[in-house]
């Protein structure tokens, strides 16, 4: 055996350079730091009025970019240059989409909250208010039926469309259906509103009739495709090993599809129907033609106007009254409602999404 | 319990591709029998028609007929349903359902199907499946809990005891062990054993050795080339295709010198 005992390399080959910890945090505040005194500069000596916060941010934020691309190509070299360019372009990326969203629940929150809060808000329809006062509740049930009857007949139907689309439908018939539901997905929602209106007028010979189930139908247009295309995509997840197994223990196909197809893609399925809801939830164009709007209360879909959130907002805003500002305070807290009632859905969504969700049992 | 199946001159096509060609075998009852060959023969394709699992495949049809005790299952007014109840399948890769607990998974059969049955039948019925499987004792303190954690040894073993629950008379087995550690192989291989004293048992194998431990009869699958359809080279006693084959091309899969 030799005996020859090498000295340890000083060096590790597969070290690279390596900015330090948080580093790219200090970059970004000094160059915050640099822009704001750039623009602090302009401010004093009287160039501009007023310190520019947004420019300040914005041109910062470049800044930072090149600044730390620059100074990571020098330390660490140009693949993690890129990396980090990379990651601070996805990051405002993100940032921007989020700033509209944030702003919308922010300036509806402001000035919705008043109205809102108010005592009678929720428990007090429009009639006979002038100015001030008076509640929502007329939309909020009118939405509520109109959407709920809505989800009760395009549900069974998109479901069943996509469970024929998934198991049965070949050739001609299927692709046709395809086509068709996508064409449906791309229907302006007053045309859908027009064909409720129409339909209705032809069929009770009245061309002025307006009453909540049209209303639903008008959204059942709208909704179906939604239905169908997502849990089309949800059904199609469910591997096919599973359809197999079933069959191989002689289960006929349709009780594989009720009790086995079914149940493994139930959260997805749900959350599309939510996401469906929330999309109708909000259209105002065609519930306006059809359900038309009132200021009072009505629980019966089959007759009369009908209000509903949108159609609320709407009017709120367009037939300002003596108290021009109580009618926007309203039809700010109607926005906040409607908000209000699509994150409780999609809350509920996520909960019956992780209630049937198959479990592992680890 | 057990069946004799007979395949008479059986073609195999995917639409109008030719998978299989002209395939004549007799399977006693109460054997293990092994299909062999190189992937993309046909041994799978093959299987599948015996329980009518192959017209699952849209464009999948079928020549010639399979007799299960004189009864052709591609005859007139057959119902595919009722032919699986008889012929239960397991697969490649273990596919407990999701959704169901383990008892639930052994119970598949009859619960799928909207039969009703007393708990105590039930839970007879589960114990004794899942013994039949070698797997009651590995879960019997948690049979309410989802089959999918188990390992994937446990869970080939769960669909063994789920096919084996709703009492079919030949049991299909498209490469059951070629997603399993060797333990695993080992269990699943000692079950075909003890199976086969009820059930006639038809197995797909890449697993030459695995042929050699479980079957009594081998047959050879081979493709003339990319293209060809799949054709049965040879079938005869275990022993004889492993050391005495008739055939130059069997002899040279066996051996391992082909290609």
């Amino acid at each position: 055996m030799s005996s020859v005992i090498e000295a340890a390399p000083l060096t590790n080959s597969l070290t690279a350079g390596k900015l330090p910890r948080r580093s790219s945090l200090w970059v970004l505040l000094a160059s915050w730091a640099v822009s704001a005194a750039v623009f602090a500069m302009l401010y004093l000596s009287g160039t501009v009025d007023g310190f520019n916060l947004v420019g300040t941010v914005v041109f910062g934020t470049v800044l930072y970019c090149v600044a730390l691309y620059v100074l990571s190509r020098l330390v660490e070299g140009s693949r993690k240059a890129m990396d980090r360019l990379v990651t601070a372009l996805v990051t405002a990326a993100f940032i921007i989409a989020l700033l509209p969203l944030v702003s919308i629940i922010y300036t509806t929150v402001v000035n919705g909250l008043p109205a809102f809060l108010t005592p009678t808000f929720f428990t007090e329809s429009q009639r006979n208010v002038v100015g001030g006062g008076g509640g929502v509740l007329h939309a909020v049930i009118g939405t509520l039926l109109v959407t709920g009857v809505a989800t009760l007949i395009s549900v069974p139907i998109g479901l069943l469309t996509a469970i024929y689309l998934v198991e049965y439908g070949r050739g001609r018939l299927a692709r046709a259906i395809t086509f068709f539901v996508d064409v449906m997905t791309g229907i302006p929602s007053i045309v859908a509103g027009l064909f409720a209106f129409a339909l209705f007028a032809l069929l009770f010979n009245d061309p002025g009739i307006r009453f909540g189930f049209g209303g639903s139908i008008a959204l059942t247009v709208l909704m179906i495709p939604v239905v169908v295309r997502s849990s089309e995509e949800m059904l199609k997840l469910v591997p096919n090993e599973l359809r197999e197994a079933a069959f191989a223990l002689g289960v006929p196909k349709w009780l594989t599809i009720l009790k086995v197809v079914l149940p493994t893609s139930i959260a997805g399925i749900v959350t599309g129907v939510m996401l469906s809801i929330a999309r109708v939830i909000g259209e105002t164009a065609p519930l306006l033609i059809i359900a038309g709007f009132t200021s009072s209360m009505n629980y019966d879909l089959f007759s009369e106007r009908m209000m509903t959130l949108p159609v609320f907002v709407y009017t709120q805003y367009a037939n300002q009254g003596a108290d021009a500002q109580s009618y926007v305070d309203r039809a700010w807290a109607g926005a906040l409602t409607l908000i209000v009632i699509v994150m409780l859905l999609n809350g509920l969504a996520r909960l019956i999404a992780y209630w049937f969700s198959p479990k592992l049992g680890r | 319990m057990s069946k004799r199946i007979e395949v008479n001159d059986l073609n195999v096509y995917y639409t109008n591709f030719l998978a299989v060609e002209g395939v004549s075998i007799v399977i006693e009852p109460r054997t293990v029998t092994a299909f062999i060959g190189p992937s993309g023969c046909g041994k799978s394709t093959f299987i599948r028609t015996l329980n009518r699992m192959h017209e699952v495949i849209p464009g999948a049809r079928v020549e010639g007929e399979v007799l299960i005790d004189g009864n052709n299952l591609y005859g007139p007014g057959v119902d595919p349903v009722l032919v699986r109840r008889q012929v239960g399948m397991v697969f490649q890769r273990p596919n407990p359902f999701p959704t169901m607990s383990i008892q639930d998974n052994v119970l598949a059969g009859v619960k799928l199907n909207n039969r009703r049955m007393s708990k105590t039948d039930a839970d007879d019925l589960t114990e004794k499946a899942l013994r039949g499987a070698n797997l009651w004792n590995e879960v019997k303190d948690r049979l309410a809990r989802p089959g999918s954690g188990l390992s994937g040894g446990q869970q080939q073993r769960l669909c063994i005891a789920r096919a084996i629950a709703v009492e079919p008379d030949v049991i299909l087995m498209d490469e059951p062990c070629s997603a399993l550690d060797p333990i695993s192989t080992l269990a699943i291989e000692d079950l075909i054993e003890e199976m086969k004293s009820e059930y006639t048992i038809v197995i797909v194998t890449h697993n030459m050795q695995q042929a050699s431990r479980v079957s009594d009869r081998t047959a050879f699958f081979n493709i003339a080339g990319t293209g060809k359809p799949g054709k049965l080279i040879e079938y005869d006693d275990t022993t004889t295709i492993f050391s005495n084959p008739s055939v130059q091309a069997t002899e040279d899969y066996v051996s391992g010198r082909f290609g």
